[in-house]
């Protein structure tokens, strides 16, 4: 394989790994954002907890992988970006950090204060989280001012535009419905009734945020559409979107939330892949000088490197959906209680 | 304070809280392997009860190493940026690799170890056990790799970043990237299984799984004694007591011995490190300073008690105490490691070990005796001695970490012919080819300011030392609850443990003195 296409190789796997990340994980952040509201007693709480309580590690994963591979195959990306988002790349490590030790550690005492404050700390995390990463897209989006070595040059208060904070908020209601759904089919009884007013809810905000940061990005981001024009055949993607979006109430509609959460799942790839095909060939694009923008040609490793990381997935990958597909089959069906859990 | 001294202050106290959970993970895991394996073959329910007690424990640290361990990840990018640049080519490989075949493997199964024991047959479970505890190990693997290679290089060229650039005459070629005048480069790999297997890999590897069974195995010998003194779950204490020591004499033991080589191996590649661990300023021969204080500017230990010939024993397995080591003289001021912390932290792990191998020889000894419980003191030392196996492998990595600066990348060092000393320049120094290694002051990143830098470092110390509170609190809890039968009884009572495992009470009637002595 010749350079070029190694790069654009590692580009898909990387979009691959994002996808991943984002509709497994999401549905945890999710679970995480609705949680004070949709349950009630503790029960409940707990229930919805360990609706996710097997599975949230195993997704954060993804992005751990994510993160490898950026490193590992475009090191000067990698080095970019993480250094360019400072400081809300360690609140997004807080957040997760939160998010992680509430569920471990708010049944571990019978004390409400005690589980009030984990409840409040996962939901700050899981909503912080989906917030930052929401605002990190957008901002790339926009683009970064960036030296000719790569670094960045602005502040943390000039990544956040309206456009970024717009972006931010559209994640978080995404993935608060992409969780709804999610717990609606993981839960009986009259926490799920309750989800399906959460359901609709969250597909309303979802919907008018989606129409806003559509329109704001085709007419103020003029990279959001700049390959539709010379690749027409793009427009299935954002077509299929919202043929996705929209079987989401017909679906719930339907009382077939199954297919609800598919078409969710379809409309976080679908976003993603926008997102990645707006920057491409960037993965930070530079808006004060092009020539300084970090793309998948000049900021990818050694093609030997990215032969090997090919090798290392072609091994790891098909292990890795394996031992995934056969913990979700062990956690199939409604969440209960039993001794063992959170 | 400077972005440099900043970030390196992060990451060490990022690490030093994150390396608190995985040794307790590997080792724990190993136990825990070994308690299935047991049960699944024997069905006694002695040792299901005392997996589930351990496991219970495991996933609590489990889901903290997670969480301070993506801090990691992050950190080489946010406050590394240049660092990672230099070397992602070949260090994020090894990270990836990390992601792929390690924590997936341990994520995953541990979903079913934690949380499905009803769900899934008796074999699956075992074969998750096997899985998370392999996965725990294999994470280790490639961090290790990782770290070595930043030591002891190999597998790898360092090369000009080549950019296509347009000529003065109007042609376009690719030529090497200069950035303010300066040429830039990077690490490739050209040989992976060069860069895994480097030079110190194996000997690194082999001291920091053996390390982490020693934190395994004290961790189960503290919580064991404390039951044996407050005469709590007898059975269980016996039984984990009597298994973790011999684990832990063992572990000790290999400790030694492996230590012995990694030393000589540290001084083939980094005679420096080696020097600074041991405050060894004059070339010549090596005395053994047991204790001291290292005095920098004067360039000798004070208040040294030390074995003449020691060290030249120790490198060379020199029976004659009299071989020449390469000091700290060979070495320009600024090529030198810092040396107090070098040389305590060291003095540290290899004291604290040897009293390893000393503790739990006693422990097996008086065990066997059968008057373990008589031996209070003993057991209080057991108690408290998972506070100094974990320090004493945080001492090891302090003193790798600290002993191999002023490098993020350690450059190659040429030796002479014989291996007697180096091939140093006319001022008698050695020179390092600077191009290839990466100095820690060049390695932080541009775009991070010192008020960042300051702000993430307090906010991280106040979130870590809270989480560290709130753990300790958590797993007091756990292990004042202690092990809990199936049906939520405590093992302890009418048709617990005791009444389980009667068949091997029967067998062991005389077997009672621990208990007697516990009262």
């Amino acid at each position: 394989m010749n350079p070029e296409l190694l790069s654009i190789t590692w580009f898909i796997l990387l979009n691959v790994l994002l996808i991943g990340y984002a509709i497994l994980d999401g549905f945890d952040l999710g679970v995480g954002i609705l949680h004070p509201f949709v349950a009630r007693s503790d029960n409940e709480r707990r229930l919805v907890m360990n609706s996710i309580g097997p599975l949230w590690d195993g997704n954060e994963v993804w992005l751990v992988t994510f993160g490898g591979a950026l490193f590992a195959m475009f090191p000067d990306a990698y080095a970019s970006i993480f250094s360019a988002f400072y400081l809300p790349f360690v609140l997004l490590l807080f957040a997760l950090i939160f998010r992680a030790v509430s569920l471990e550690f708010r049944s571990k005492k019978v004390s409400a204060v005690w589980r009030t404050f984990w409840d409040i700390l996962f939901f700050i995390g899981s909503t912080l989280a989906a917030l930052l990463f929401g605002v990190a897209i957008g901002a790339l989006m926009q683009g970064l001012e960036l030296s000719e070595r790569g670094d960045y040059l602005g502040t943390f208060w000039d990544m956040i535009s309206g456009f970024s904070l717009a972006v931010g908020f559209f994640t978080v209601s995404l993935l608060a419905m992409h969780g709804a759904i999610y717990l609606y089919l993981k839960t009986e009884g009259p926490l799920q009734q309750r989800l399906l007013g959460w359901m609709k809810g969250t597909f309303y905000v979802y919907v008018s945020l989606f129409i806003l940061v559509t329109a704001w990005s085709t007419f103020f981001i003029p990279a959001s559409l700049q390959h539709f024009s010379s690749y027409p055949v793009l427009w299935v993607v954002p077509l299929l979107n919202v043929l996705a979006i929209a079987n989401i109430p017909r679906a719930i509609q339907q009382e077939r939330p199954f297919y609800a959460f598919i078409s969710s799942c379809c409309t976080i790839a679908a976003l993603v892949f926008l997102f990645s095909a707006a920057i491409f060939p960037d993965l930070v694009p530079a808006v004060n000088n092009a020539a300084h923008s970090i793309t998948i040609f000049n900021g990818a490793s050694s093609p030997l490197t990215l032969k090997i990381g090919l090798v290392i997935v072609a091994i790891g990958m098909p292990l890795v959906l394996s031992y995934t597909v056969l913990i979700y089959w062990t956690f199939r069906g409604k969440v209960q209680l039993d001794e063992h859990s959170y | 304070m400077d972005v440099v001294l900043l970030s390196r202050l992060q990451f060490a106290f990022t690490i030093m809280f994150h390396y608190i959970f995985p040794p307790l993970t590997i080792g724990l895991g190993l136990i825990l392997a070994y308690l299935e394996t047991r049960f699944f073959f024997t069905k006694k329910p002695i040792f299901s009860i005392a997996s589930q007690f351990w496991t219970r424990i495991f996933v609590l640290n489990f889901a903290i190493g997670v969480a301070s361990g993506i801090v990691m990840e992050f950190q080489f990018g946010t406050n590394w940026a240049t660092y990672s640049r230099f070397v992602g080519d070949v260090f994020g490989s090894a990270l990836a690799a990390e992601g792929i075949f390690a924590f997936f493997l341990e994520s995953g199964f541990l979903a079913v170890v934690a949380f499905g024991r009803h769900r899934v047959r008796a074999g699956l479970y075992l074969f998750s056990v096997y899985m998370v505890a392999l996965g725990s190990v294999f994470s280790s693997i490639w961090i290790v790799v990782a770290n070595s290679w930043q030591q002891t290089p190999a597998g790898h060229h360092i090369v000009d970043v080549l950019r296509p650039t347009t000529m003065a005459d109007g042609s376009s070629g690719v030529l090497p990237w200069v950035v303010d005048g300066v040429v830039q480069r990077r690490a490739e790999i050209v040989d992976f299984m060069g860069m895994v297997f480097n030079p110190s890999t194996v000997y690194r590897l082999t001291h920091v799984l053996l390390g982490c069974a020693a934190v395994g195995a004290f961790f189960v010998l503290s919580i064991s004694a404390y039951y044996i003194l407050t005469n709590k779950h007898r059975e269980f204490a016996k039984h984990s007591f009597n298994g973790a020591v011999i684990f832990g004499l063992v572990a000790a033991l290999g400790l030694a011995a492996n230590g012995h080589s990694q030393a000589q191996n540290v001084y083939a590649y980094q005679p420096a490190k080696l020097a600074a661990f041991e405050g060894h300023f004059e070339t010549g021969r090596g005395d053994l300073n047991l204790i001291g204080w290292p005095n920098a500017e004067q360039e000798r230990i004070d208040f040294a008690i030390n074995i003449p010939g020691g060290l030249s024993f120790m490198v060379f397995d020199d029976l004659s105490f009299s071989k020449t080591v390469v000091g700290l003289d060979r070495f320009h001021v600024e090529d030198r490691p810092p040396l107090v912390i070098p040389f305590f932290s060291w003095r540290i792990m290899v004291g604290l070990g040897g009293l390893m191998i000393v503790v739990c020889s006693l422990g097996l000894w008086f065990s066997i005796k059968k008057t373990l419980a008589e031996k209070k003191w003993l057991l209080w030392t057991f108690v408290f001695g998972i506070g100094f196996v974990i320090l004493a492998n945080q001492s090891g990595w302090i003193a790798a970490e600290v002993g191999r600066q002023p490098w993020t990348v350690h450059p190659p060092v040429e030796w002479n012919a014989e291996g007697t000393d180096l091939i140093t320049a006319a001022d008698g120094r050695y020179q390092y080819d600077e191009s290839l290694g990466l100095r820690t002051k060049d390695s932080v990143s541009a775009a991070v300011s010192t008020t960042e830098a300051k702000s993430s470092l307090v906010l991280f110390s106040i979130l870590y030392l809270a989480l560290l509170a709130v753990w300790i609190m958590v797993l007091d809890r756990k292990i004042r609850t202690g092990p809990k039968l199936e049906d939520g009884t405590d093992a302890h009572g009418p048709g617990g443990i005791q009444q389980a495992t009667s068949d091997r009470q029967h067998a062991r009637l005389n077997d009672d003195s621990i208990v007697k002595g516990g009262a």
